[in-house]
């Protein structure tokens, strides 16, 4: 195997055995992103000299968790004197004074990190096309979207551009891509994570979390990111545990719910297929898995529709041309800075949301959509923690197909739809992963998601390592 | 129904300006995303508590101390315009 191949884990076992060294690490990494970053674009903006800089700090940090591990931070995550662009126009050249807290934990754990990634603009979209800079392309097949938000940091893992990377995810956008690009993707409970220095979307919904080639390196990255931040009032204390020690293949006695309506919905039949095969695996050892009852996906998706453009409206009055960020040279008197930067500033779909968000709390329409939705929001997490009252997990696929094709999707409707799966989790604020469970006959990856209750990352991490080890197709890489 | 005028309104709020070209199509798809949305009267929320965090949240104070915070060039280093240690704007008053 190449050494851009492998995992976190591997990598510190390479290095504490003499075999490897982190500069011949570094070198491996920057040789593969010379080689292939111009097919699959994945990076934003590679930041070498920071990478160095960390890699000359390495003798203090060599007893640490990601001393001397390439790592790839998706670009709304703060980067003191790195430009952090949000893919957007009107972050183009912005550097931000202060590193954000997961980038400080990166840091503190001796990471070597190589670059910010490509995603939605303001991480508003699902096949990081909404980029406003270029499209980032899925390693297993050029043709076809990575997923997004979080697509520059899923197809950076895939393609063997860093060992892990960081994404957020706001109604699927670190899952989604992990599906797409045949990755491991994990979204902590609400809270879990500091959201200290990461670009605000929707504040309610976001979280940050790891992109890793296996389910190890996912809890190696937890352990690293998760825990209290006195600067993030919605950041939990005290939950924060080892989740290394769930990396143990055993499911028996687990419980594990399989929702008939999300099941019931249409999609693609091979993904389907594959999930449902994978649930057999997890049966023959011991998982006890049953139907059970949930309210249907797409009204999780419908309150998401208001929930996020709102909080997103909000969040991004912020760009007004005065403090940061872009300001139109086209402007006479204040106002018209202000509307002429936001024009020039935000990409088509920013300015869809911000414009739904807009209405759904102007005067009058307030009660019928954002109360409306808040209410629905109760319902929805209701309805997790009923089935959490006698399960430990749910499962169900990530996404309702297989990696769509570049520019296939041009209904904004449409599009929202490839996170049918993946929203209500956020919606209820709980941990899910997704896993890859197989490929379709176009051997792009398949990703099934498994959802625990608040605080559930242990048992989703112990149900994904072992489904992981039964299905033995984590060393598969995509071919470039 | 969303018409011409209410994404006319909502873009006058959120200070963004629209061509007639972009106002006839986030008419057609607002309009799309929000009879999706609608989809939400079918459930009934008459006695539901509506729920904005979905983990438990507090107020979280902190004692009122001076801490270090960001130097002041720091600060302005990404301001699109500045002047004696202040972001600039364009004059809000006429003369």
């Amino acid at each position: 195997m190449n050494i851009y191949d492998l995992t976190i884990h591997e990598l510190k076992e390479k290095i504490s055995a003499g075999e490897l060294t982190p500069g011949e690490i570094k070198k491996a990494f920057a040789d593969r992103i010379n080689d292939v970053e111009d097919k699959v674009k994945s990076y934003i903006t590679v930041t070498y000299e920071l990478a160095e800089a960390q890699l000359k700090d390495y003798e203090n940090k060599k007893e640490k968790m990601l001393a001397g591990i390439p790592i790839a931070v998706k670009d709304n995550m703060s980067t003191d004197g790195i430009k952090t662009s949000c893919a957007s126009k009107m972050l183009e050249n912005y550097k931000p004074p202060y590193n954000a807290t997961v980038v400080e934990k990166l840091n503190e754990a001796g990471a070597v990190i190589l670059g910010k990634t490509n995603m939605d603009e303001f991480a508003m979209g699902s096949s990081t096309e909404n980029s406003a800079f270029f499209v980032t392309h899925n390693p297993w097949n050029l043709n076809h979207a990575p997923g997004g938000s979080s697509g520059g940091s899923a197809a950076a893992v895939a393609a063997g551009e860093c060992a892990a990377a960081l994404g957020s995810d706001t109604g699927g956008s670190i899952r989604q891509p992990a599906s797409y690009c045949g990755v491991v993707g994990l979204k902590p409970t609400y809270g879990m994570v500091s959201r200290y220095g990461l670009v605000a979307f929707a504040s309610s919904l976001d979280q940050i979390g790891p992109i890793t080639k296996d389910v190890e390196d996912s809890a190696i990255l937890m352990n690293v990111i998760a825990g209290h931040d006195p600067q993030d009032s919605t950041s939990i204390a005290g939950k924060k545990e080892d989740y290394t020690k769930y990396l143990k293949e055993d499911v028996s006695g687990m419980k594990i719910g399989i929702p008939e309506e999300y099941f019931n919905l249409e999609f693609d039949e091979e993904v389907k297929a594959s999930v449902l095969a994978a649930v057999e695996k997890l049966k023959e050892v011991g998982a006890e898995v049953e139907t059970v009852h949930m309210t249907d996906a797409s009204y999780a998706l419908a309150a998401y529709y208001v929930i996020a453009p709102a909080e997103a409206s909000s969040n991004l009055a912020r760009y007004d041309g005065v403090r940061y960020g872009l300001r139109s040279e086209h402007a006479s008197d204040v106002n018209e800075m202000f509307t002429n930067t936001r024009h020039e500033g935000f990409g088509e779909e920013v300015k869809r949301r911000i414009m739904i968000g807009t209405y759904a709390l102007s005067s009058g329409y307030y009660d019928a959509y954002y109360l409306k939705a808040q209410k629905v929001r109760t319902l929805i997490k209701d309805d997790f923690d009923r089935i959490f009252n006698d399960f430990d997990l749910i499962l169900t696929p990530t996404a309702p197909s297989t990696a769509i094709e570049l520019e296939s999707k041009s209904d904004p409707l449409e599009m929202y739809h490839t996170d049918i799966f993946t929203v209500p989790v956020n919606i209820a604020g709980v941990p899910a992963m997704s896993v890859p469970c197989g490929f379709d006959s176009s051997e792009m990856p398949i990703g099934l998601q498994l959802i625990g209750p608040h605080f559930g990352e242990g048992k989703i991490i112990q149900a994904a390592y072992t489904l992981e080890k039964l299905l033995n197709i984590n060393e598969k890489r995509a071919e470039l | 129904m969303i018409d011409k005028k209410d994404v006319e309104y909502a873009a006058g709020l959120a200070h963004l300006k629209l061509d007639e070209e972009e106002k006839e199509k986030y008419t057609e798809q607002i309009g799309e995303i929000l009879d999706y949305v609608d989809k939400l009267s079918e459930l009934d929320t008459d006695d539901v508590v509506p729920t904005a965090y979905t983990v438990p949240m507090k107020n979280v104070l902190r004692k009122d101390e001076v801490k270090k915070s960001l130097p002041r060039e720091k600060s302005l280093a990404n301001a699109p315009d500045e002047k004696d240690g202040q972001f600039r704007a364009p004059k809000i008053m006429s003369d």
